[in-house]
């Protein structure tokens, strides 16, 4: 079934269709200039009606610690990262699921939406196994959940959030974050790679 | 400031969720959630990443001081140190690498249908931070404090008005996009 039809007829049969072309939340990719200015101007609201920068890797944290409070039980709160991060659902936790649906949604109704193992850049290089495409994903899930924690924030937190405020350690992050990963991907497309 | 709204915890949670879901809408439009995309920006084939984000990056600072300049929003830099920024956004950017997204990108490529990104990336993430959780006693002092600077902003370092440093920071990085636009990448 093609969702993203699906998802148009009811967008289109909402009312709006008749008043207003809907067809620049279809097309497949908007300029990058596009997207980056809707996502600063959703910052500033982000600043002005939540107060908050939007970020993702506490909610990683977070969730971390609400599965390990269902094995370990109330004792995981008195973690000491957890005092600072507390095994909760809040704002920034809400953010990343609605990071989920709206990708979903945007994916959707330009028909893009396809259930896959492996991205085609990787299989051109390592084939379409999805097993060792999985091994190293996980490796770098592990790794970025490490790291983004040791850095207190990742691309979104750091890379956006924290170079608009001109924080010094944001620039500092996110020039880390990329020489880290120029190397790997080189190393690992360059030397590993056909 | 509308320090009422803010406190209101439901209305947050709504919010927080709705911003997600635009963001994750123009994250995708973007084009950032791909991995041939992302892994394009690493190996400097392919500048879309550098150009969402820049963009973002200008209109956020100007906006977002601007609404600190108007008394309704406060600043929230991070706090940080070489110790925490360096050596934890190395070990971040070899993650970056070899995962191909960032956590946010990362979610939004599962929401694509992404596979690599739900099975590697999200149960990756959720286990690599809870190691560093059981880790954090040992790294707490040395390294994450070593050459701790607090929550420093440039204006701050430099002693000056934040527009002074917004400014030349805006059209130096539009002068890179013109330069990346006429290079063809």
């Amino acid at each position: 079934m093609d969702i993203g039809a699906y998802l148009e007829i009811g967008i289109w049969s909402f009312g709006f269709g008749g008043i207003v072309d809907m067809e620049w939340l279809s097309i497949d990719r908007w300029s990058p200039y596009a997207a980056g200015i809707g996502i600063g101007l959703l910052s500033c609201v982000a600043f002005l009606l939540s107060d908050k920068p939007i970020g993702c890797s506490t909610a990683f944290s977070r969730t971390s610690g609400m599965i390990e409070r269902l094995f370990r039980g109330g004792i995981v709160a008195e973690k000491a990262y957890y005092k600072k991060f507390a095994p909760a659902i809040e704002w920034e936790w809400m953010l990343v699921v609605g990071i989920f649906i709206g990708a979903f949604l945007s994916a959707s109704l330009s028909g893009q939406f396809q259930v896959a193992w492996v991205p085609e850049r990787w299989a051109s290089s390592f084939g379409d196994t999805p097993v060792l495409r999985w091994i190293v994903a996980l490796l770098g899930g592990i790794l970025i959940g490490i790291g983004s924690r040791w850095a207190g924030g990742c691309t979104s937190g750091h890379g956006i959030s924290g170079t608009l405020q001109l924080a010094v350690s944001s620039w500092l992050a996110v020039v880390s974050f990329f020489i880290g990963g120029i190397i790997t991907a080189m190393v690992v497309f360059h030397i590993f790679g056909l | 400031m509308l320090r009422k709204l803010h406190l209101k915890k439901e209305i947050q949670l709504g919010l927080g969720l709705m911003i997600g879901i635009i963001f994750g809408f123009l994250l995708h439009k973007g084009g950032v959630t791909k991995y041939d995309i992302i892994i394009g920006q690493l190996l400097l084939t392919d500048f879309t990443v550098m150009k969402v984000m820049l963009t973002a990056i200008i209109t956020g600072m100007v906006g977002v001081h601007f609404l600190k300049s108007l008394g309704i929003a406060e600043l929230h830099p991070k706090p940080g140190s070489v110790g925490s920024v360096g050596t934890g956004g190395l070990l971040f950017g070899v993650g970056f690498g070899l995962l191909g997204y960032c956590p946010g990108t990362m979610v939004g490529a599962v929401g694509e249908g992404f596979l690599d990104a739900l099975f590697g990336g999200v149960v990756g993430m959720i286990i690599g931070a809870g190691l560093f959780s059981e880790l954090y006693p040992r790294l707490e002092k040395s390294p994450l404090n070593r050459g701790n600077f607090g929550e420093l902003t440039w204006p701050q370092l430099f002693r000056l008005n934040s527009w002074i440093i917004i400014i030349p920071f805006s059209i130096g990085m539009i002068i890179l996009l013109v330069w990346i636009e006429k290079s063809g990448l």
